[in-house]
Formats: structure tokens, sequence, C-alpha cells
């Protein structure tokens, strides 16, 4: 039986393998695909909410699809942000010839 | 325990999804891990229709699998040097990034299960009733996404639309070369 938890569940566990892969990766676009992975499991865990309580109809608003409008719009943020960050990080491939985020530390205290 | 097809479903595509996105964070060759995360995307379409969130799967392939993939291979191939093949794609930070994600992990998976609240399933009755007598989730998302009158999210789309112009002229100018 397939309930709530098991879909926060895996939200969760991709949630956290995507923080691993950003904190522990060297490339700039591995970063950018872990932080892409969070967004999803994000998305998971918010459109689960959603389908259960899709039934839900409170203060006269009809059917609540609340996760799923949610899940919309970070689909579009992560998407215009996934296009400025790869501009940024072609733009630093271009003045310093490598996307080494450990090498990219002129702002390092 | 039942033994269903959406059961089996949920674990098959559960299993795929886990499975891609350590490839795509474990992989040495970048452009490997890349091709899962696409892997990684179609998953999490899968989720989404098994959570009665069709026109979410439909919009997750169209971006994610589709724009945003294209987007980060293209950015692989714009930035290939001597370094991807040779040295560690791992930095110094492995390890208590490591722990760190199997801490958080644990407390949001026992936070989890020892919630208090009285929380349905996504497959419950009266849900699975009202997915399959409501005549799906496009109208809906469509009223609540436009509608002038009825409660609605029309403003937020509407500033996502500004969101989507100012990425596009950062990214342009971000990335000219001049």
């Amino acid at each position: 039986m397939v309930t709530l938890n098991s879909f926060l569940v895996l939200g969760a566990l991709v949630f956290c393998i995507g923080l691993f892969g950003a904190l522990s990766k060297r490339n700039a676009v591995a970063i950018l695909m872990s932080i892409e992975i969070m967004l999803n499991a994000v998305n998971i865990s918010l459109v689960a909410y959603a389908s259960t309580f899709q039934s839900y109809a409170g203060a006269g608003h009809g059917e609540r699809l609340t996760g799923q409008i949610f899940a919309i719009f970070i689909i579009t943020v992560a998407a215009a942000e996934a296009a400025v960050a790869l501009a940024m990080i072609i733009a630093i491939y271009r003045r310093r010839s490598t996307i080494d985020v450990g090498q990219i530390n002129l702002m390092r205290w | 325990m039942s033994i269903d097809v959406a059961t089996v479903a949920f674990y098959v595509i559960a299993i795929t999804l886990v499975g891609s996105s350590l490839a795509v964070v474990l992989l040495r060759n970048i452009v490997h891990a890349a091709l899962f995360l696409a892997v990684v995307f179609g998953a999490a379409a899968g989720i989404y229709v098994l959570l009665n969130a069709e026109f979410i799967a439909i919009v997750q392939i169209l971006i994610y699998a589709g724009a945003v993939t294209i987007l980060v291979l293209f950015a692989i191939m714009l930035t290939r040097n001597a370094m991807s093949q040779s040295s560690s794609p791992f930095s110094g930070q492995t390890w208590l990034a490591a722990i760190i994600a199997v801490a958080l992990a644990a407390g949001l998976i026992f936070t989890v299960g020892a919630s208090q609240m009285a929380l349905g399933a996504p497959n419950s009755s009266a849900n699975l009733a009202h997915a399959i007598n409501g005549g799906g989730s496009v109208a809906r998302i469509g009223q609540l996404l436009y509608s002038p009158f009825n409660y609605s999210y029309v403003l937020p789309f509407e500033i996502a639309s500004v969101v989507l112009l100012a990425a596009i002229i950062g990214a342009i100018v971000i990335g000219r070369e001049d």
C-alpha cells in the first residue's frame, strides 16, 4: 500500500542525494545538475500533498490543487535559473578557462 | 500486503529515480551524469502520473527532460577541458557532505514516520474516486492559473512571465561575447 509517507520519504531521499552532489562536486555544471535534482525532489513532495488533499474542498474555493500550482511555478523558476547559471558558467569559462569551483576563489577569505 | 499495479509501478519508478540520481552525483564522466539526469526527470514525470498530476508530468517532460537537459549538455560541451578526465570529480569536502546528507535524510525520514497528523493517501478511496470522476486536472489547473473571477493564482502567473523575461535578458547579456 503506497501512502503519502512513501512519496515524502522518496522526496527526502532524492533531495539529500542532490544535496550531497551540490556540496561535494568540483565541476560547476555538476553542481547545477545536483540543484536541479533537489528542485525535482521538492516538486515530488508538493504534488504528493496536492493529490492527497485533492478531494478536500474548503472555504468555498473548490478543489485545491495548490501543490501542483506551486510545482508549476517551481519548474518555471528552475528553468529560468538554469539558463542564467549556465550563461554565467560559460562566461566564467571564457575568462578563466576553468570551471573548477575550487579555483574560482577570488572572494575567498 | 496487496500486490497491485500501482504499488509495483511506484517501487519500480522510485528505484529508478533514486538510482539515477545516485548515478548523477557519483559518476566521473559528466556527460554520463547529464544523461542520467534526463532519466531522473523522466522518472519524476512517472511519479507525477502516479499522483494523478498528468499535466505536471507533461510539463516536466517538456521543460526539464526537453529543454533543461539540452541546456546542460550544451554547457558541458562548451566547457570541456582536461579537468574532466584526469582528476577526481569530488572536492575535499566529500566526507563532510556525505555526513550532512545522511544526517538530513535520517532526520527527514524520521520526521515523516513520526508525524502525528492523520494524513490520507494519494490512492485512498475518496481521492481515487475524485480523480476518476473529476475529469482530469488540466481544467482545474487552468481555472486556478487564469480565472479572473474565482480564486486563482493569476497574479503569480503574470509575475512568472516577468521572471522569465528577466532570465532571458540576463542570460543573453551575461553570455555575450565582447
